[in-house]
């Protein structure tokens, strides 16, 4: 059932004709498509268009109505949900920092939750600290509530990147940003990322954030992905939706 | 006034003892009231089904008049009978209501976005209860058992009409006597007693409604 640890699944995640269905409606339907090892895919598409739902479906705080995800070549639903989630790093756009934790045993959380030495989780929570462009000397001992947006998102990303996951899940991350921490944020992330090689399922409602940071992109309509290519692919699409989602960006180019 | 304060000298030791005996029913009652209505409250965040049976119960007990709930406890065997530990018992059941709703109103209270992050990275439901939840919601607790204690000062009052002792002691014989010193020997004690322990369950709320324990 298990692939080997040394020839890793070219495929990360794979969506197998993923159906969704909360009572009556159908919030995903026929999602089918693959995100390879260290490809960063980002799903765009208004809001209740089910890119949220999607990415729950991935780390199992959701399971598919039909169909079935695939995490490293096994279904979400054959999975140990907790060993699952520990392997796939999360970040929303709340970011969800425990507001009675410092920054330090916020970033430790999951490896304090995998028993690591707490030497080894200190060490560790340094170096995410700096990874994410945070002073540890200054910040470790500091409480959400005493950072800024930009910081405590940052904090939420080293959170997610603690124990070294080969996947990252992110919801909106940089949504709740103003412009100017957004974009500084945004390319320090592509950097990063450009370093790490993470397996990344990012969603956002802002194409440009999406062509920048997107290997490839997926357009999401109605519960269904309509789209999906490559930046370039994609700004050359005839699809009404794609045509609809780049209006506002020409209009920034006319003026 | 005079009258009131000779009473108090001339009956230190008894006034001790009936506060003594107030403040070990409300005490005792409380305790157990706790260790049944935290759990209670915690149970139905994780089984809605139950939500409404539980706070039903709980809401329907708090309607009962006292004086009826402490008569309608006598006859029952084991709980029931005349003495302290039957007024124990209807103090437990007045008590839980408070309790069970404040654990409940504060565990639904956590942000649901810190809950989300929590179960995301792969905490347990217990990890989560202990790490997050609880210690977040602890002020919202402490709340309900401070309204809960408050009012088991002043319910405990009427247990001495089913011979449990306490302040109430003074009251009845003071009322059935027209002795207003009476009356307030019993009911000063009673209320001091009330605004020390929302006093001092306030504080303790104050300091935990703030997760933020200690500054830069």
């Amino acid at each position: 059932m298990r692939t080997s640890e040394v020839e890793k699944p070219e495929i990360a995640i794979q969506f197998h004709q993923v159906s969704y269905r909360l009572a009556e409606a159908e919030i995903l339907s026929h999602l089918a498509f693959e995100i390879r090892q260290g490809e960063t895919v980002v799903l765009v598409g208004r809001s209740g268009s089910g890119k949220t739902t999607t990415l729950k479906l991935v780390n199992r705080l959701l399971e598919p109505t039909h169909g079935e995800v695939l995490v490293q070549d096994r279904a979400t639903t054959s999975w140990d949900p907790i060993e699952l989630r520990r392997r796939i790093g999360y970040v929303i756009q709340e970011v969800g920092l425990f507001p009675h934790f410092t920054v330090e045993r916020n970033v430790a959380l999951v490896p304090s939750l995998e028993g690591w030495e707490p030497e080894r989780v200190r060490r560790r929570v340094r170096e995410l600290l700096t990874l994410v462009g945070l002073d540890g000397d200054k910040y470790a001992h500091r409480y959400p509530s005493q950072l800024s947006g930009g910081q405590r998102q940052r904090v939420g990303v080293a959170r997610a990147l603690a124990v070294d996951p080969p996947i990252l899940l992110m919801d909106e991350p940089f949504g709740a940003l103003d412009p100017l921490t957004r974009s500084e944020i945004q390319e320090e992330f592509k950097e990063l990322q450009g370093n790490l090689k993470k397996t990344i399922l990012f969603v956002t409602h802002d194409l440009q954030e999406a062509l920048y940071l997107g290997d490839r992109i997926g357009l999401m309509k109605d519960g269904r992905l309509t789209v999906i290519g490559t930046p370039d692919e994609l700004l050359s699409s005839a699809d009404p939706e794609v045509k609809a989602f780049l209006k506002p960006l020409q209009r920034g180019k006319r003026a | 006034m005079m009258n009131l304060w000779q009473f108090f000298i001339s009956n230190f030791d008894e006034v001790l003892t009936l506060t003594g005996q107030h403040l070990w029913m409300v005490l005792v009652s409380i305790t157990v009231a706790v260790v049944i209505g935290v759990p209670a409250g915690v149970l139905i965040t994780r089984k809605p089904a139950l939500e409404k049976v539980v706070l039903g119960f709980a809401n329907v007990v708090q309607t009962i008049p006292s004086l009826a709930l402490f008569g309608f406890l006598i006859p029952i065997p084991v709980v029931g009978g005349i003495g302290a530990s039957t007024a124990i018992v209807a103090l437990i059941l007045y008590a839980l209501l408070p309790i069970i709703r404040g654990t409940y109103a504060g565990i639904q209270g956590v942000d649901p976005s810190v809950k989300e992050a929590g179960r995301g990275m792969g905490m347990t439901d217990l990890q989560l209860l202990w790490q997050v939840e609880i210690p977040l919601a602890l002020g919202v607790i402490v709340a309900g058992i401070r309204v809960a204690a408050i009012t088991s000062v002043g319910i405990a009052t009427i247990a001495a009409a089913i011979g449990a002792g306490g302040l109430g002691m003074y009251i009845f014989r003071g009322v059935a006597g027209v002795n207003t010193t009476l009356i307030l020997a019993g009911s000063i004690p009673a209320a001091l007693l009330a605004l020390l322990t929302d006093f001092g369950l306030g504080r303790m709320e104050k300091l935990l409604k703030n997760p933020q324990r200690r500054s830069a």
